[in-house]
């Protein structure tokens, strides 16, 4: 039982990244349809920045208290900016392109992302600093840590936020018409390109949110952190049905769930010949087993057809 | 006094193919002109570079401004709106979302009250104001895309073929609507392959064969031409 309650949690904080992440994919394949393979460097990269941001702050001897806030906040900053930047240069040219084109940039885009990480920071691990407590509390025999605990309200905030914008201003409205109709959406004075610039923004401002949480919750970043991460939100917004929102959250969490149980009780399940080193393949399992059985998604529409 | 609209020598091609050769029309503040003709004569191609949705050669002026290089998205906020073929209303937004759309250029706080003034002279939208606009049947989205078109406060609206697909009651109060945009002062380009009533909303007209402007003239004489007669009057 308290195996169970703990791969439950252990789950949901996994899944809040997953996620997190997978909104930035649905995001962009709701809009473009395409598929952001640089999306995961995005996570890296919002993780590496707020590493260096609370080193640095550390150096100035500020607490631990407003290390983190501000090495999100300007880890968000800078994914903003990259996530616009890969826009502007690997996909809007190509914007008309086939569709192999924009695949292919988004490989060489992670390539030239993971690199330029190595160049500044090196290939080994770096250890996150302890910005939380350690000491974890008690839930029914299991135990969940602050770290985690700070996961599952972070992330849950920064979704609400995101699902306000597109339900409720202005700028999501105008997000929603494109992605439905850019042609129409421009004769109603919509800046198309613009809207998409800051599609790829609000994504990523989400990717650095999950790269910083999943760094605090496994107390390491390293710039391959960022590849398994982004295969496996881009199969939880797979899973949940790829251009909708809704689904990129609810897949999340059950790809967390699956992943998590999976790996709590595949020793149990197989007599000790697998081990929970083998929790990766309940992720691709899935992918696999949704592209075969339901390829929409369980939320996913069939691609309205224009009305 | 200059026209509103004026397009010289318009020129649309799609690769090799010339869809509009070389049109000359112009449409002065006020007026209702309509531009019928059969299916791929070119009026939409002619709409969608008055849009600049479509890259185009030859000229085209809006109140005095070369279009040529402007954004399609710029044009909605100089008051030239199109209501597109198809209609192109957003199936995933509410009613009301759709026609918050039509007035995303502005920042003024009579926003919501031109949506009540027009879901007054609609009710059915008023009805259906918090439903999706894709469950709307294909009469109620054509007023939908109207009424989108009116939210901007146009001056200039573009029409293309509002009657298309739709059962001959709906057609009916679609031009009822024209008729009562027109009361108001906006100033109609209508492209229609329903010649009869496009001619009898419009005071003037013009007929587009093959890419060409073959004739023009008021609506009144165009109805006896007896090749309109022929052609898109059934005789």
């Amino acid at each position: 039982m308290e195996t169970l309650i703990q791969q439950i949690i252990n789950g949901l904080v996994l899944g809040s990244v997953y996620a997190l992440v997978a909104l930035g994919y649905t995001m962009v394949y709701g809009i473009l349809g395409l598929i952001n393979f640089a999306h995961g460097e995005v996570v890296m990269v919002g993780a590496l920045v707020a590493l260096a941001t609370v080193k640095a702050l550390a150096a100035l001897g500020l607490p631990a208290a407003v290390q983190l806030p501000i090495g999100l906040a300007v880890a968000m900053i800078a994914c903003m900016a990259l996530g616009a930047a890969i826009e502007r240069i690997a996909y809007r040219p190509l914007r008309n392109a086939p569709r192999l084109a924009p695949l292919i940039t988004a490989i060489g885009v992670s390539i030239v992302i993971q690199y330029t990480v190595v160049l500044i920071s090196g290939r080994s691990y770096h250890a996150y600093p302890e910005l939380l407590s350690t000491r974890s509390f008690d839930l029914y025999g299991a135990r969940i840590s602050p770290a985690q605990i700070a996961v599952i309200l972070i992330s849950t905030a920064a979704m609400a936020v995101l699902l306000w914008i597109v339900h409720r201003t202005r700028l999501g409205r105008a997000m929603r018409a494109t992605a439905e109709n850019p042609e129409v959406a421009r004769l109603m004075g919509v800046n198309v390109d613009r809207v998409i610039s800051l599609t790829f923004v609000i994504g990523s401002a989400m990717a650095a949110v999950a790269g910083v949480l999943v760094s605090i919750n496994y107390s390491v970043a390293h710039y391959q952190m960022g590849f398994v991460l982004g295969l496996k939100a881009f199969t939880a917004a797979v899973l949940g049905g790829i251009g909708n929102l809704a689904g990129a959250m609810v897949g999340g969490l059950l790809l967390g769930l699956i992943e998590a149980l999976g790996a709590g009780y595949i020793g149990d399940l197989t007599g000790g010949v697998f081990g929970s080193n083998y929790r990766d393949v309940f992720a691709f399992l899935v992918l696999v087993l949704v592209l075969i059985f339901r390829p929409s998604g369980l939320l996913g529409e069939r691609v309205a057809e224009r009305a | 006094m200059a026209a509103l609209l004026e397009a010289l020598n318009l020129e649309v091609r799609y690769g090799g193919i010339v869809a509009v050769r070389g049109c000359s029309f112009a449409v002065e503040e006020g007026e209702a002109v309509c531009l019928i003709g059969a299916n791929g004569a070119g009026k939409t191609s002619t709409l969608k570079a008055l849009a600049r949705l479509l890259p185009s050669g030859g000229e085209i002026v809006y109140a005095g401004t070369p279009l040529g290089n402007l954004p399609a998205h710029d044009l909605i906020a100089r008051g030239l709106a199109l209501v597109p073929e198809g209609r192109g209303i957003f199936a995933r937004l509410s009613v009301a979302e759709n026609l918050v759309m039509g007035a995303y250029h502005r920042h003024d706080d009579e926003i919501g009250a031109d949506a009540d003034r027009l879901y007054t002279l609609l009710p059915r939208l008023a009805e259906r104001r918090n439903q999706l606009a894709g469950t709307l049947s294909g009469g109620e989205q054509q007023m939908l895309a109207i009424a989108r078109a009116l939210m901007s406060r146009p001056r200039l609206l573009l029409l293309d073929e509002p009657s298309m697909g739709l059962a001959p009651v709906m057609v009916d109060r679609i031009f009822e609507l024209l008729r009562s945009v027109r009361t108001q002062g906006v100033t109609l380009l209508l492209v229609e392959q329903n010649a009869r009533l496009a001619l009898e909303v419009c005071p003037r007209g013009y007929v587009m064969e093959s890419g060409r402007i073959t004739l023009s003239g008021l609506s009144a004489e165009l109805r006896d031409d007896p090749r309109v007669r022929a052609a898109y009057l059934g005789g």
